[in-house]
Protein backbone atom coordinates (compact mmCIF):
# COMPACT_ATOMS: atom_id res chain seq x y z
CA UNK A 1 0.00 0.00 0.00
CA UNK A 2 1.43 3.10 -1.10
CA UNK A 3 1.76 5.71 2.19
CA UNK A 4 3.17 9.13 2.40
CA UNK A 5 3.61 9.69 6.37
CA UNK A 6 0.49 8.79 7.67
CA UNK A 7 -1.60 9.15 4.60
CA UNK A 8 -1.90 5.95 2.05
CA UNK A 9 -1.87 6.37 -1.66
CA UNK A 10 -5.76 6.04 -2.27
CA UNK A 11 -7.06 9.16 -0.19
CA UNK A 12 -6.93 12.31 -0.40
CA UNK A 13 -6.80 14.22 2.78
CA UNK A 14 -6.20 12.53 6.22
CA UNK A 15 -9.27 13.39 7.35
CA UNK A 16 -11.19 11.69 4.43
CA UNK A 17 -9.35 8.56 5.51
CA UNK A 18 -10.07 8.59 8.80
CA UNK A 19 -13.76 9.04 7.84
CA UNK A 20 -13.42 5.93 5.64
CA UNK A 21 -12.45 3.82 8.23
CA UNK A 22 -14.30 4.86 11.23
CA UNK A 23 -17.68 4.49 8.56
CA UNK A 24 -16.21 0.90 7.40
CA UNK A 25 -15.89 -0.17 11.25
CA UNK A 26 -19.37 1.27 12.04
CA UNK A 27 -21.10 -0.70 9.11
CA UNK A 28 -19.28 -3.90 10.59
CA UNK A 29 -20.59 -3.52 13.61
CA UNK A 30 -23.79 -3.34 11.72
CA UNK A 31 -23.51 -6.62 10.53
CA UNK A 32 -22.29 -7.83 14.23
CA UNK A 33 -25.82 -6.49 15.61
CA UNK A 34 -27.32 -8.81 13.08
CA UNK A 35 -25.11 -11.65 13.60
CA UNK A 36 -25.65 -11.40 18.19
CA UNK A 37 -29.55 -10.32 17.16
CA UNK A 38 -30.29 -13.57 15.61
CA UNK A 39 -29.13 -15.61 18.22
CA UNK A 40 -30.81 -13.51 20.99
CA UNK A 41 -34.18 -14.03 18.64
CA UNK A 42 -33.59 -18.07 19.24
CA UNK A 43 -33.19 -16.72 22.63
CA UNK A 44 -36.66 -15.01 22.86
CA UNK A 45 -38.83 -17.53 21.40
CA UNK A 46 -37.37 -20.70 23.26
CA UNK A 47 -37.70 -19.02 26.67
CA UNK A 48 -41.15 -17.80 25.91
CA UNK A 49 -41.89 -21.44 24.91
CA UNK A 50 -39.96 -23.37 27.91
CA UNK A 51 -39.93 -20.14 30.62
CA UNK A 52 -39.54 -22.99 33.50
CA UNK A 53 -36.38 -24.24 31.68
CA UNK A 54 -34.72 -21.19 31.49
CA UNK A 55 -35.46 -20.13 35.09
CA UNK A 56 -34.05 -23.49 36.36
CA UNK A 57 -30.88 -23.63 33.64
CA UNK A 58 -30.89 -19.04 34.62
CA UNK A 59 -30.55 -20.16 38.42
CA UNK A 60 -27.15 -22.57 38.20
CA UNK A 61 -25.21 -19.45 36.98
CA UNK A 62 -23.21 -17.66 39.45
CA UNK A 63 -24.36 -14.11 40.00
CA UNK A 64 -20.93 -12.92 41.67
CA UNK A 65 -18.99 -14.20 38.81
CA UNK A 66 -21.64 -12.98 36.41
CA UNK A 67 -21.36 -9.67 37.81
CA UNK A 68 -18.10 -9.27 38.57
CA UNK A 69 -17.84 -10.01 35.14
CA UNK A 70 -19.51 -6.92 33.70
CA UNK A 71 -17.80 -4.63 36.38
CA UNK A 72 -14.40 -5.89 34.44
CA UNK A 73 -15.48 -5.41 30.80
CA UNK A 74 -17.40 -2.14 31.46
CA UNK A 75 -14.07 -1.05 33.31
CA UNK A 76 -11.95 -2.19 29.90
CA UNK A 77 -14.45 -0.20 27.94
CA UNK A 78 -13.39 2.76 30.01
CA UNK A 79 -9.76 1.77 30.09
CA UNK A 80 -10.60 1.87 26.30
CA UNK A 81 -11.87 4.96 25.75
CA UNK A 82 -8.71 6.29 27.40
CA UNK A 83 -6.63 5.28 25.49
CA UNK A 84 -8.14 6.95 22.68
CA UNK A 85 -7.97 10.13 24.67
CA UNK A 86 -4.34 9.32 25.50
CA UNK A 87 -3.92 9.41 22.02
CA UNK A 88 -5.84 12.45 21.12
CA UNK A 89 -3.65 14.52 23.64
CA UNK A 90 -0.46 13.09 22.68
CA UNK A 91 0.56 11.37 25.86
CA UNK A 92 2.25 8.44 24.37
CA UNK A 93 3.12 6.61 27.23
CA UNK A 94 -0.45 6.57 28.32
CA UNK A 95 -2.03 5.37 25.78
CA UNK A 96 -0.24 1.97 26.18
CA UNK A 97 -0.74 1.92 29.72
CA UNK A 98 -4.77 2.02 28.96
CA UNK A 99 -4.35 -0.55 26.02
CA UNK A 100 -2.32 -2.80 28.44
CA UNK A 101 -5.16 -2.26 31.30
CA UNK A 102 -7.74 -3.14 28.46
CA UNK A 103 -6.13 -6.09 27.49
CA UNK A 104 -5.70 -7.07 31.27
CA UNK A 105 -9.45 -6.70 31.99
CA UNK A 106 -10.37 -8.86 28.95
CA UNK A 107 -8.18 -11.40 30.26
CA UNK A 108 -9.80 -11.59 33.71
CA UNK A 109 -12.96 -11.68 31.70
CA UNK A 110 -12.29 -14.52 29.90
CA UNK A 111 -10.64 -16.42 32.94
CA UNK A 112 -13.53 -16.14 35.06
CA UNK A 113 -15.26 -17.75 31.70
CA UNK A 114 -13.38 -20.57 32.11
CA UNK A 115 -13.91 -20.86 35.35
CA UNK A 116 -17.56 -21.08 34.96
CA UNK A 117 -17.36 -23.37 31.51
CA UNK A 118 -15.68 -26.06 34.09
CA UNK A 119 -18.18 -25.67 36.95
CA UNK A 120 -20.94 -26.52 34.09
CA UNK A 121 -18.76 -29.48 32.69
CA UNK A 122 -18.68 -30.44 36.20
CA UNK A 123 -22.23 -30.37 37.16
CA UNK A 124 -23.25 -32.73 33.92
CA UNK A 125 -25.05 -28.94 32.54
CA UNK A 126 -23.13 -29.40 28.86
CA UNK A 127 -26.34 -30.17 25.94
CA UNK A 128 -25.52 -33.61 24.86
CA UNK A 129 -25.46 -37.09 26.19
CA UNK A 130 -24.81 -36.96 29.78
CA UNK A 131 -26.69 -33.71 30.91
CA UNK A 132 -28.82 -33.98 33.37
CA UNK A 133 -29.76 -31.68 35.79
CA UNK A 134 -30.46 -33.82 38.50
CA UNK A 135 -26.51 -34.68 38.58
CA UNK A 136 -25.48 -31.65 40.72
CA UNK A 137 -28.02 -32.03 43.61
CA UNK A 138 -27.53 -35.47 43.84
CA UNK A 139 -23.90 -35.55 43.62
CA UNK A 140 -22.30 -33.04 45.97
CA UNK A 141 -18.94 -31.28 45.22
CA UNK A 142 -16.05 -29.81 47.52
CA UNK A 143 -16.87 -26.93 48.67
CA UNK A 144 -20.53 -26.72 47.77
CA UNK A 145 -22.98 -25.35 50.62
CA UNK A 146 -25.11 -27.98 52.00
CA UNK A 147 -28.42 -25.52 52.67
CA UNK A 148 -27.78 -23.85 49.40
CA UNK A 149 -27.83 -27.49 47.28
CA UNK A 150 -30.44 -28.75 49.92
CA UNK A 151 -32.32 -25.32 48.32
CA UNK A 152 -31.35 -26.28 44.56
CA UNK A 153 -32.85 -29.97 44.46
CA UNK A 154 -35.95 -28.83 45.85
CA UNK A 155 -36.15 -26.25 42.62
CA UNK A 156 -35.05 -28.87 40.40
CA UNK A 157 -38.02 -30.91 41.31
CA UNK A 158 -40.15 -28.63 41.67
CA UNK A 159 -38.98 -27.64 37.64
CA UNK A 160 -39.45 -31.19 37.02
CA UNK A 161 -43.05 -31.29 38.49
CA UNK A 162 -43.71 -28.53 36.43
CA UNK A 163 -42.29 -29.57 32.96
CA UNK A 164 -41.61 -33.18 33.12
CA UNK A 165 -39.28 -32.56 29.58
CA UNK A 166 -37.04 -30.35 31.99
CA UNK A 167 -33.80 -32.22 30.74
CA UNK A 168 -34.62 -31.97 27.11
CA UNK A 169 -36.04 -28.12 27.20
CA UNK A 170 -33.17 -27.04 29.58
CA UNK A 171 -30.60 -28.10 27.43
CA UNK A 172 -32.06 -25.37 24.76
CA UNK A 173 -31.38 -23.06 27.38
CA UNK A 174 -27.33 -24.38 27.77
CA UNK A 175 -26.82 -24.37 23.91
CA UNK A 176 -27.89 -20.72 24.07
CA UNK A 177 -25.84 -20.05 27.29
CA UNK A 178 -22.53 -21.98 25.63
CA UNK A 179 -23.36 -20.86 21.97
CA UNK A 180 -24.18 -17.11 22.88
CA UNK A 181 -21.49 -16.38 25.51
CA UNK A 182 -18.80 -18.80 23.71
CA UNK A 183 -19.60 -16.73 20.71
CA UNK A 184 -18.79 -13.49 23.08
CA UNK A 185 -15.96 -14.84 24.31
CA UNK A 186 -14.56 -15.70 20.77
CA UNK A 187 -15.16 -11.92 19.71
CA UNK A 188 -13.05 -11.10 23.27
CA UNK A 189 -9.96 -13.28 21.75
CA UNK A 190 -10.51 -11.62 18.28
CA UNK A 191 -10.00 -8.26 20.40
CA UNK A 192 -7.51 -9.19 22.51
CA UNK A 193 -5.35 -10.13 19.44
CA UNK A 194 -6.52 -6.43 17.78
CA UNK A 195 -5.70 -4.75 21.54
CA UNK A 196 -2.15 -6.81 21.38
CA UNK A 197 -1.21 -5.16 17.87
CA UNK A 198 -2.42 -1.52 18.93
CA UNK A 199 0.22 -1.86 22.30
CA UNK A 200 3.10 -3.02 19.76
CA UNK A 201 2.33 -0.11 17.64
CA UNK A 202 1.82 2.13 20.35
CA UNK A 203 5.37 1.41 21.77
CA UNK A 204 6.67 2.20 18.83
CA UNK A 205 4.98 5.55 19.18
CA UNK A 206 2.93 5.30 16.16
CA UNK A 207 -0.02 7.10 17.96
CA UNK A 208 0.26 10.96 17.85
CA UNK A 209 -2.87 13.33 17.80
CA UNK A 210 -2.73 13.70 14.22
CA UNK A 211 -3.14 9.92 13.43
CA UNK A 212 -4.79 7.68 16.37
CA UNK A 213 -7.67 6.22 14.70
CA UNK A 214 -6.89 2.33 14.69
CA UNK A 215 -7.22 3.09 18.73
CA UNK A 216 -10.17 4.39 17.85
CA UNK A 217 -11.90 1.96 15.94
CA UNK A 218 -10.37 -1.22 17.70
CA UNK A 219 -12.03 1.03 20.83
CA UNK A 220 -15.84 0.86 18.38
CA UNK A 221 -15.39 -2.83 18.23
CA UNK A 222 -14.18 -3.95 21.79
CA UNK A 223 -16.71 -1.32 23.38
CA UNK A 224 -19.71 -3.00 20.62
CA UNK A 225 -18.49 -6.50 22.44
CA UNK A 226 -19.08 -4.75 25.89
CA UNK A 227 -22.68 -4.02 24.63
CA UNK A 228 -23.66 -7.63 23.87
CA UNK A 229 -22.88 -8.74 27.51
CA UNK A 230 -24.58 -5.62 28.48
CA UNK A 231 -27.80 -7.33 27.29
CA UNK A 232 -26.10 -11.00 27.97
CA UNK A 233 -26.04 -10.70 31.32
CA UNK A 234 -29.34 -9.79 32.95
CA UNK A 235 -30.73 -12.70 29.58
CA UNK A 236 -29.23 -15.64 30.57
CA UNK A 237 -27.72 -14.90 34.67
CA UNK A 238 -31.01 -12.94 36.31
CA UNK A 239 -34.08 -15.18 34.76
CA UNK A 240 -36.50 -15.93 37.44
CA UNK A 241 -34.70 -15.23 40.40
CA UNK A 242 -37.23 -13.55 42.89
CA UNK A 243 -38.27 -16.62 43.29
CA UNK B 1 -15.30 13.41 11.92
CA UNK B 2 -15.21 15.92 14.57
CA UNK B 3 -11.94 17.22 16.47
CA UNK B 4 -13.96 17.20 19.36
CA UNK B 5 -11.86 15.37 22.24
CA UNK B 6 -13.87 14.29 25.02
CA UNK B 7 -12.77 15.08 28.57
CA UNK B 8 -12.04 12.12 30.65
CA UNK B 9 -14.69 13.51 33.48
CA UNK B 10 -17.15 12.88 31.01
CA UNK B 11 -15.67 9.24 30.75
CA UNK B 12 -16.35 8.29 34.65
CA UNK B 13 -19.37 9.72 34.86
CA UNK B 14 -20.61 7.06 32.13
CA UNK B 15 -18.58 4.40 34.01
CA UNK B 16 -20.34 5.33 37.23
CA UNK B 17 -23.99 5.27 35.48
CA UNK B 18 -23.27 1.77 34.12
CA UNK B 19 -21.91 0.43 37.27
CA UNK B 20 -25.56 1.76 39.02
CA UNK B 21 -27.33 0.35 36.28
CA UNK B 22 -25.45 -2.97 36.81
CA UNK B 23 -26.31 -2.87 40.57
CA UNK B 24 -30.27 -1.68 39.82
CA UNK B 25 -30.37 -4.75 37.47
CA UNK B 26 -28.80 -6.74 39.91
CA UNK B 27 -31.44 -5.72 42.67
CA UNK B 28 -34.34 -5.91 40.25
CA UNK B 29 -33.82 -9.34 39.32
CA UNK B 30 -34.46 -10.72 43.03
CA UNK B 31 -37.62 -8.20 43.41
CA UNK B 32 -40.82 -9.63 42.31
CA UNK B 33 -42.23 -7.03 39.58
CA UNK B 34 -43.88 -10.25 37.68
CA UNK B 35 -43.97 -9.47 34.38
CA UNK B 36 -42.37 -6.25 33.80
CA UNK B 37 -39.33 -8.11 35.70
CA UNK B 38 -37.92 -8.72 31.65
CA UNK B 39 -38.74 -5.28 30.51
CA UNK B 40 -37.16 -3.56 33.71
CA UNK B 41 -33.84 -5.44 32.89
CA UNK B 42 -33.93 -5.16 29.01
CA UNK B 43 -34.96 -1.35 29.84
CA UNK B 44 -32.19 -0.62 31.98
CA UNK B 45 -29.81 -2.68 29.70
CA UNK B 46 -30.48 -0.43 26.65
CA UNK B 47 -30.00 2.27 28.57
CA UNK B 48 -26.51 1.79 29.30
CA UNK B 49 -26.12 0.58 26.21
CA UNK B 50 -27.15 3.93 24.80
CA UNK B 51 -24.75 5.51 26.99
CA UNK B 52 -21.60 3.64 25.72
CA UNK B 53 -22.91 4.13 21.82
CA UNK B 54 -23.36 7.97 22.64
CA UNK B 55 -20.18 8.44 24.84
CA UNK B 56 -17.78 5.90 24.34
CA UNK B 57 -18.32 5.19 21.23
CA UNK B 58 -18.46 8.80 20.76
CA UNK B 59 -21.96 8.81 18.40
CA UNK B 60 -22.74 11.71 19.93
CA UNK B 61 -19.73 13.63 18.25
CA UNK B 62 -20.20 11.81 15.26
CA UNK B 63 -20.86 12.52 11.80
CA UNK B 64 -24.41 12.53 10.65
CA UNK B 65 -23.86 9.54 8.27
CA UNK B 66 -22.41 7.59 11.20
CA UNK B 67 -25.27 8.36 13.35
CA UNK B 68 -27.73 7.04 10.31
CA UNK B 69 -25.62 3.55 10.19
CA UNK B 70 -26.24 3.06 13.66
CA UNK B 71 -30.31 4.20 13.16
CA UNK B 72 -30.18 1.28 10.60
CA UNK B 73 -28.58 -1.21 12.81
CA UNK B 74 -31.26 -0.80 15.61
CA UNK B 75 -33.84 -0.59 12.70
CA UNK B 76 -33.43 -3.62 10.74
CA UNK B 77 -32.66 -5.61 14.19
CA UNK B 78 -36.14 -4.20 14.99
CA UNK B 79 -37.69 -6.01 11.58
CA UNK B 80 -35.76 -9.12 11.97
CA UNK B 81 -37.81 -9.24 15.29
CA UNK B 82 -41.09 -7.89 14.90
CA UNK B 83 -41.48 -9.90 11.93
CA UNK B 84 -40.36 -13.32 13.66
CA UNK B 85 -42.11 -12.89 16.77
CA UNK B 86 -45.09 -12.20 14.72
CA UNK B 87 -44.72 -15.67 13.34
CA UNK B 88 -44.11 -17.58 16.69
CA UNK B 89 -46.55 -15.48 19.03
CA UNK B 90 -49.40 -15.68 17.09
CA UNK B 91 -49.41 -19.90 17.25
CA UNK B 92 -51.33 -21.50 19.48
CA UNK B 93 -49.98 -21.85 22.79
CA UNK B 94 -49.28 -25.71 23.05
CA UNK B 95 -47.83 -26.05 19.48
CA UNK B 96 -45.09 -23.15 20.26
CA UNK B 97 -42.24 -25.04 18.85
CA UNK B 98 -40.75 -28.59 17.74
CA UNK B 99 -41.51 -31.58 20.44
CA UNK B 100 -38.99 -32.30 22.75
CA UNK B 101 -38.32 -35.54 21.00
CA UNK B 102 -36.18 -33.64 18.84
CA UNK B 103 -34.00 -32.62 22.00
CA UNK B 104 -31.68 -35.59 23.39
CA UNK B 105 -33.18 -37.12 26.51
CA UNK B 106 -30.77 -37.97 29.81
Amino acid sequence: MHRTGDLYGQFQTLEQQKETATLGMWIFLVTEVLFFGGLFLTYTINRSAFSTAFGIGSNTLDITLGGGNTVVLIMSSLTMAMAVWSAQVGKKKLVGIFLIATLGLGTVFLGVKAIEYKQKFDHHLVPGRGFDMKYHPTHPMPGDDPKELALEKKEVEEAFAHDPDINAHAQLYFSLYFGMTGLHALHMIVGAGLLIWLIRGSFRGRFTPQYNNPVEIVGLYWHFVDIVWIYLFPLLYLIDRHR
Amino acid sequence: MSKHIVSPIVYIVIFVSLMLGTAITIWAAFQNFGKFNIVIALAIATIKATLVVLYFMHARYSLKRTQLVIVCSVFWLAIMLALTLADYDTRPHESRLASANTCYHA
